[in-house]
């Protein structure tokens, strides 16, 4: 017998991919499943970790998992072709198999969300980690309040995910907005920061749990702007990047102060990362 | 065991008795100018006689005027490539999409000549790459090499300027971590056992009563701590360096670094490593392969192709910041063991202890 | 389907980085299997005119016509790969550039009519936009054969920037600028070669060019310190990579004198050190 995965944790499990959806140019939904029944059957993640993921013959590179944990036996991928490995991951097919460990790092805090609003704000194309937030409080549609999602970009081309939006924005209980730092034709959002998105929501809304994916400064904004409406620093929660090789708190690639974002976050408390993400080049 | 006497020959015999047990035996050697750790079959192969002098970014072996083995103190290497390869197959994936992986049990391996700081190294690597309460994963890769790692520690009597183990409390007496441990004395060694492994090794050897070898022995030890300048204040230094993220003393040092990692590479506790694709060039597999990696190059750093800290005062403040500072809030202990070698192998003679003291001296405002 | 397209264009230069791909042997062998090897003078009498899917270029363009062709091999390739010195920064013989072409026209050829040299060898970075540079003098078969790989997987090739030192300390060699005072280039140079020289007790003289994020300054000073005089270090900064931004721009600083103090400092008391 193979010895388990558990055994070797740098070891990658074989999964296949089950499906390949287009998000917008560039960007990939893979659904993926393990090929071994019983590694499959042990799988279980959270909404917010990430997996490894391995291309063959070309490396390895950390995703965040955008699907329900409530099925784990696929496991859906949202990847932006933006370097050597993600490229290559885009094209794959359905039938093609990769590499996958994980499920790695810490979750979004939705156990102490219930009952609560959440207010989800991203930037950019930071939006994937935040995906399986949202997706998770529309299937437990009892257990969390409104949903507000905030998304930022600089220009209004960035504005991608378009299909996924517009089942957002159509979902019960939830609102949408965007905001575009330059205009473009055709924006019929909010021309400026994200921050200023704020001054549109409704006051609950605010109240509510927030979470944050996105480019460092406009998260620190945020959160800051946040702060100073009063928002207790204990309901700020966000998720980093950085450049994981292993996963497992063993490379040193994402130390961040005292912290390894693979296995400290990517989920973190503001709190705990406030200080340091005022510092460039931390 | 008790502790016991063993004369000068005795050590070639340590090494004949390690060898015949099964054990790859590695010793102090001279290459280039330095000692590093080589295959040794006798002790004639030691560096008998030989002193290193070492100051900040300068290395030099001199005749030390007597004829012990172990008076050079250290080289560059400490027994981390022992445990944690510089380079190694992870596994490898195979044209019909299956993983081999890269384990096999490694080699029984002795190194004679670990100093206390060396092992202090070791379980600080322990910490970071075993499974346990700072870390939820064993590395197989290191756990394999460590259990099959004979330790004979020497205790240190002699050191060097760049030596400042006794401020980490990581020396010059190795406590525990080892299977055997040695002091040296003019006529023989003061030899202790620390494991079943040890006590097997020994039970070999022709060992005699230590009379007052020992007393003298741990006096020797004790000179060699207070004989040590150079120092670490340890207190409140998480917060003193994270208090002073932006302090000009960055500037300062960032003039003298060359960013080529040679710190890192040196240090007994530096444990980044980075993956890469060795693809085979018929288009069939591939080797995924780690390597010894730094915060000091431009790579380490970057996310999609973009490089998180670009300035070399980034990438300073970067390890160090971590290694005597946020180490102790992540690792519950100090990732420095005061070896020196940093300060030793800088080839600009930067110096942790003094870049520390000039921001403990003229701290900065706090970061709010 | 239809084996990707292949060409090696040589340019001024010794050949040796076609030689590096020659010496692949049993592995050229297998990588012939893969692709279609279009056109490679050194290698086969093929002669197909293009378009090319890959085209890896060597040596330093330093005549009108190489100007011409270079812009040509662009025009008809999907991919262009600069591999070695010279295609990297005009190689050694770009040491011309900080002399004067007439002068060494005159001076070393008897019919100095017949030469038709660019003022200054270059880099064809210079001239065109390639796709990937492979450094060293001569480039390293491993960083070749990942390239040529990354490729054919369809795959950015990434390779490090990092300094020599790195992999000399994986390799287990002793620091001959430490140990031994030798002026060692390896701190600022990048890495590639295995750190072959230091492997041999020897200084690094540089020949992949410049690290992505060293400090040449200081190594100056660290060589002010080894004995050298600022010369000296001009010297050493200008050899096969003279030409490379970081090594030219540094190089003509140390030509105005020292940039600092040398290094390291004396040994000298401080607050890190006990009374």
């Amino acid at each position: 017998m193979s010895a388990l995965p558990s055994n070797n944790p740098y070891l990658p499990m074989v999964a296949e991919v089950v499906d390949q959806m287009e998000e917008a140019p560039d960007i990939v939904t893979l659904r993926l499943r393990l090929t071994e029944p019983h590694e499959r059957d042990a799988y279980r993640f959270e909404p917010g970790q990430f997996n490894m993921l391995y291309l063959g013959r070309v490396g390895e590179v950390p995703i965040s998992i955008s699907s329900d944990p409530a099925e784990p036996e696929l496991i859906d991928h949202t990847i932006r072709a933006v370097g050597r490995v993600t490229e290559g991951l885009v094209r794959l097919r359905e039938g093609d198999k990769v590499g996958l460990r994980g499920p790695f790092g810490t979750g979004w805090p939705m156990q102490k969300a219930k009952d609560r609003n959440l207010l989800v704000i991203t930037g950019g194309i930071g939006c994937a980690p935040t995906a399986s937030v949202v997706g998770y409080a529309h299937e437990r549609r009892d257990q969390y309040g409104k949903v507000t999602v905030l998304h930022g970009v600089r220009q209004p081309r960035d504005l991608i995910y378009g299909n996924r939006f517009d089942a957002w924005c159509d979902a019960k209980d939830t609102q949408c907005l965007f905001a575009s730092q330059e205009s473009g034709p055709n924006w019929k959002w909010h021309l400026g920061l994200v921050t200023e998105l704020l001054d549109q929501v409704e006051p609950e809304a605010i109240e509510g749990m927030i979470m944050m994916c996105g480019p460092e400064p406009m998260m620190r904004a945020v959160a800051e702007e946040l702060l100073r409406r009063g928002r207790p620093i204990d309901d700020i929660y966000l998720s980093m990047e950085r450049s994981m090789q292993c996963g497992l708190g063993h490379c040193g690639h994402c130390q961040y102060g005292p912290d390894f974002i693979c296995k400290d976050g990517p989920v973190f408390p503001y709190a705990r990362v406030r200080k340091l993400m005022k510092v460039k080049g931390y | 065991m008790d502790t016991a006497f063993m004369p000068k020959e005795g050590l070639d015999d340590l090494i004949r008795q390690l060898a015949d047990s099964g054990y790859r035996v590695f010793g102090p050697t001279v290459r280039a100018g330095a000692v590093v750790f080589d295959r040794v079959d006798s002790a004639a192969q030691l560096p008998v006689g030989l002193a290193s002098v070492q100051e900040p970014g300068r290395y030099r072996l001199e005749e030390s005027g007597n004829r012990r083995f172990f008076d050079f103190v250290n080289g560059h290497e400490s027994l981390k490539r022992f445990t944690f390869a510089s380079q190694e197959k992870l596994w490898s994936f195979s044209a019909d999409g299956t993983f081999q992986s890269g384990l096999s049990e490694s080699p029984r391996t002795a190194v004679i000549g670990a100093r206390a700081c060396d092992i202090a190294g070791m379980k600080v690597q322990d910490r970071t790459f075993l499974k346990g309460k700072h870390s939820p994963h064993t590395d197989p890769y290191y756990a394999d090499r460590r259990r099959n790692l004979f330790v004979v520690a020497v205790n240190c009597t002699v050191c060097v300027s760049t030596c400042f183990c006794a401020s980490q409390n990581a020396g010059p007496m190795a406590e525990d971590g080892f299977d055997i441990s040695l002091t040296e004395l003019e006529d023989g060694f003061v030899v202790e056992t620390g494991s079943a492994a040890g006590e097997a090794i020994a039970a070999k050897l022709d060992l005699i009563p230590p009379k007052g070898a020992r007393e003298r022995a741990e006096e020797s030890i004790k000179a060699c701590a207070q004989a040590q300048v150079r120092y670490i204040d340890n207190d409140g230094i998480y917060e003193l360096l994270f208090n002073n993220l932006e302090h000009p003393r960055w500037d300062d040092v960032a003039e003298r670094c060359l960013s080529c990692a040679n710190c890192v590479m040196v240090c007994p506790t530096c444990f980044c490593h980075r993956e890469v694709e060795v693809p085979s060039m018929d288009g069939t597999g591939s080797d995924h392969v780690r390597q010894w990696d730094a915060c000091f190059t431009l790579e380490h750093g970057s996310t999609h192709g973009r490089h998180l800290r670009p300035e070399v005062r980034q990438r300073y403040r970067q390890w160090l910041t971590h290694k005597v500072g946020a180490w102790w809030e992540q690792f519950e202990t100090s990732g420095c063991v005061g070896c020196g070698r940093c300060i030793t192998w800088c080839p600009t003679g930067i110096d942790l202890t003094e870049e520390i003291a000039a921001i403990r001296d003229q701290p900065g405002e706090k970061a709010s | 389907m239809e084996k990707p397209k292949i060409s090696v264009h040589k340019f001024s230069s010794c050949d040796g980085c076609q030689v590096q791909i020659l010496s692949l042997e049993e592995e050229l062998l297998q990588l012939a299997d893969r692709v279609d090897i279009a056109f490679f003078a050194e290698a086969t009498s093929r002669m197909n005119p293009g378009p090319y899917d890959v085209s890896f270029v060597e040596g330093s363009v330093s005549t009108p016509h190489e100007i011409e062709r270079i812009q040509h091999v662009r025009d008809i390739s999907k991919v262009v790969v600069s591999i070695g010195a010279c295609g990297q920064s005009g190689g050694l013989q770009a040491l011309r550039n900080w002399g004067d072409l007439t002068y060494y026209l005159n001076d070393f050829y008897t019919e100095p009519e017949h030469i038709d040299a660019l003022p200054q060898s270059t880099a064809f970075h210079d001239h065109i936009d390639v796709d990937w540079e492979v450094p060293g003098c001569p480039p390293d078969q491993g960083q070749l054969k990942y390239v040529i790989n990354s490729l054919l997987s369809g795959a950015k090739p990434n390779l490090p920037s990092e300094a020599v030192c790195l992999q000399c300390k994986r390799d287990g060699n002793v620091c001959v600028l430490v140990s031994q005072e030798q002026p060692c280039m390896g701190p600022i140079t990048r890495t590639g070669c295995g750190a072959l020289c230091p492997h041999q007790e020897r200084d690094c003289y540089g020949c992949f060019g410049p690290q992505g994020g060293g400090n040449i300054d200081a190594l100056g000073r660290r060589f002010n310190g080894a004995g050298l005089t600022p010369t000296d270090v001009v010297s050493r900064l200008r050899l096969i990579y003279s030409w490379a931004e970081p090594f030219r721009e540094a190089s003509r600083r140390w030509e105005q004198g020292a940039q600092g103090a040398p290094l390291p400092p004396q040994p000298h008391k401080h607050g890190g050190m006990r009374s």
